[in-house]
């Protein structure tokens, strides 16, 4: 048995994110295991995108520790992170709005591909996302759920070890939201991926373990259906859309 | 087929770029190519800021403390070693030590492009005030003087390299610097169209982004300024060998100000636009100044107005859209397909950028 299999792929203790006399992540302990699919849900406010950020070190955590691989990266730069093999969806899309669909897939694809390498792997991720028609639009001309599929497929095309996705599915039709949830399925056969989504709907097709974030707080980490049917859960978040 | 078309037509123009620089000191006479020399090594400049601005996303004030470091570089390593060839290089490793130097504290300080404009701004007025005070014989760098307000008369023109007596006659020095602008400007397009240039874009595109995928913006921008600074210098060494003088008033905020203006006049993210804008504003300014109607610093000031709020895309990129409208405006009436607009917008955004 090697060290790998031991260490989780993520691991975060008593990680705590506070803005003045605001505290965002309380006292957070999450691990995700290699090849996990987790989801993450809660209501606005508690927490979920403050988490991410601290994961990807667009902050630094007021305390607390983040483990990717046994490797700490809180308080590590943003490259320094991805570089290491996290990449992330961010809620608001982050495309490079004034350069074509393909130069945004290619920026993502250079970093590990050789040059022979990066036209067919810019083609394929151009394919998977279905922008192969759109390759050479500038991203600003492209509608917002064309938008946070450019992003998506930024993401796969770095081919990062751990995959957050912030809200994939905002702005999307029913059918782009079922694309999108096959294209999770799919990635998660090779890589681990943490999904944010207020769409239950969307989290039923995916989800495997779900953590529930309340005011900054893990509330409940379960199954799918248990915490569907968990009291508090319902109280603090779904209300009346599952009692109805 | 497109791409192969492109490419032909721009060999051709910059075929066409040499054969004007080659024989323009047969058609002119000498007045008008000094006036050209001096023009082409401002161009020089504008294309150090044209870079660092329009595709770094980085808008220094301080284009000339680079400027004026590479002027004095070489002045004053030209009178102690009475030879152009290690001085031009000087003068532009100095101010590229002195942009590392400046943009490690800017960029891995993590200091906002606010602040970034105020720190250039207020590092050319300190060099402006140091070098201005420096009247006097004990303020000597070797066998150079460096005169204070006065500055440094009489500063050896560059020679052919390593042969200190041989002099450039006025036409060798307007090809040097007609060769230099074309050089920069080559240079610079070809470093747009590979991974390094796409990167520098990238980054002004999307920061974080940028970062969340791995690249590091700090090095990015650090290195991007630093390249910019390097050609500013030269073109203080080529400015420096139009006049055979060098003062502190090559610092000056006006001239700051000025490129600034040749680049809004001629077009932002583009590298042609730059050197329009130049010529023209340069040209004018000096068409006023051999007359006394008017004051040259309200007839730039009006310019500026004009073009912010009538052309606020600048000369080149107006031309271009023109020129796009007019070649791809029969075909989408013929097809009546929807994708026409998008993609030649996309075409004209991809011109841009390269």
């Amino acid at each position: 048995m090697t060290m790998a299999d031991l260490v989780p792929l993520l691991k975060a203790e008593h990680l705590t994110m506070r803005f003045g006399g605001v505290v965002a992540n309380d006292d957070i302990t999450f691990t995700l295991e290699e090849m996990e699919l987790r989801c993450l849900i809660g209501p606005n406010g508690a927490g979920k995108s403050t988490f991410f950020k601290t994961l990807t070190g667009q902050l630094v955590p007021t305390s607390g520790a983040i483990a990717f691989r046994g490797q700490p990266i809180a308080g590590k730069l943003s490259h320094e992170i991805a570089r290491m093999g996290i990449g992330i969806k961010t809620q608001v899309p982050n495309v490079f709005n004034g350069l074509s669909v393909r130069e945004n897939i290619w920026l993502a694809v250079r970093r590990k591909a050789t040059p022979r390498a990066q036209g067919p792997a810019v083609d394929a991720v151009l394919e998977m996302t279905r922008l192969t028609d759109h390759a050479d639009r500038i991203v600003t001309t492209l509608s917002h759920g064309q938008r946070q599929w450019v992003e998506i497929g930024m993401v796969l095309a770095a081919e990062p070890e751990l995959i957050l996705l912030d809200e994939p599915a905002a702005g999307m039709t029913d059918e782009e939201t079922l694309h999108t949830a096959a294209i999770i399925r799919e990635i998660n056969k090779s890589r681990a991926i943490i999904v944010v989504e207020h769409d239950m709907e969307f989290i039923k097709q995916i989800a495997k373990k779900v953590t529930v974030f309340h005011q900054g707080r893990v509330l409940v980490e379960d199954t799918v259906d248990k915490v569907l049917a968990d009291q508090r859960v319902r109280d603090v978040y779904l209300g009346k859309k599952v009692a109805a | 087929m497109a791409v192969r078309f492109s490419l032909v037509a721009q060999a051709v123009v910059v075929v066409l770029a040499i054969v004007a620089i080659a024989v323009i000191p047969s058609v002119l006479e000498l007045f008008a190519m000094m006036q050209l020399t001096l023009f082409a090594a401002m161009a020089v400049l504008a294309l150090s800021l044209a870079f660092i601005w329009g595709f770094g996303g980085i808008l220094s004030f301080g284009q000339t403390a680079f400027f004026g470091l590479g002027g004095y570089a070489y002045a004053i390593s030209a009178v102690n070693f009475q030879d152009s060839t290690p001085s031009i290089l000087l003068a532009i490793i100095i101010p590229a030590l002195f942009a590392a130097i400046l943009g490690y504290f800017i960029f891995f300080g993590r200091i906002s492009d606010v602040y970034l404009g105020v720190i250039t701004l207020t590092v050319t007025l300190i060099l402006f005030n140091c070098v201005n005070s420096t009247s006097g014989d004990e303020y000597r760098i070797g066998k150079a003087l460096l005169g204070g307000f006065n500055g440094m008369p009489a500063v050896p023109t560059f020679n052919v390299p390593f042969y200190p007596d041989q002099a450039l006659s006025p036409e060798q020095s307007w090809w040097v610097t007609g060769g230099v602008l074309l050089g920069v400007f080559l240079l610079l397009r070809l470093l747009l169209s590979l991974p390094a240039g796409r990167i520098v874009v990238a980054v002004r595109e999307n920061e974080v982004r940028a970062s969340l995928l791995g690249y590091d913006p700090r090095k990015v921008k650090l290195l991007a300024f630093i390249l910019s600074g390097a050609i500013a210098g030269l073109a203080g060494a080529l400015y420096v060998n139009w006049g055979a003088f060098v003062g502190p008033t090559i610092f000056s905020l006006s001239l700051s100000a000025e490129i600034i203006i040749w680049i809004t006049v001629g077009g932002l993210g583009t590298l042609l636009g730059p050197i329009v804008g130049c010529v023209l504003i340069e040209y004018i300014v000096a068409y006023i100044g051999s007359q006394q109607a008017l004051n040259s610093n309200l007839v730039l000031g009006a310019v500026l107005i004009v073009f912010v709020l009538l052309l606020p895309k600048g000369l080149v990129p107006t031309a271009r859209d023109l020129v796009m409208r007019l070649v791809h405006a029969p075909k989408a009436k013929k097809q009546l397909v929807d994708e026409q607009v998008p993609s030649s917008a996309a075409a004209s955004h991809m011109a841009g950028a390269e």
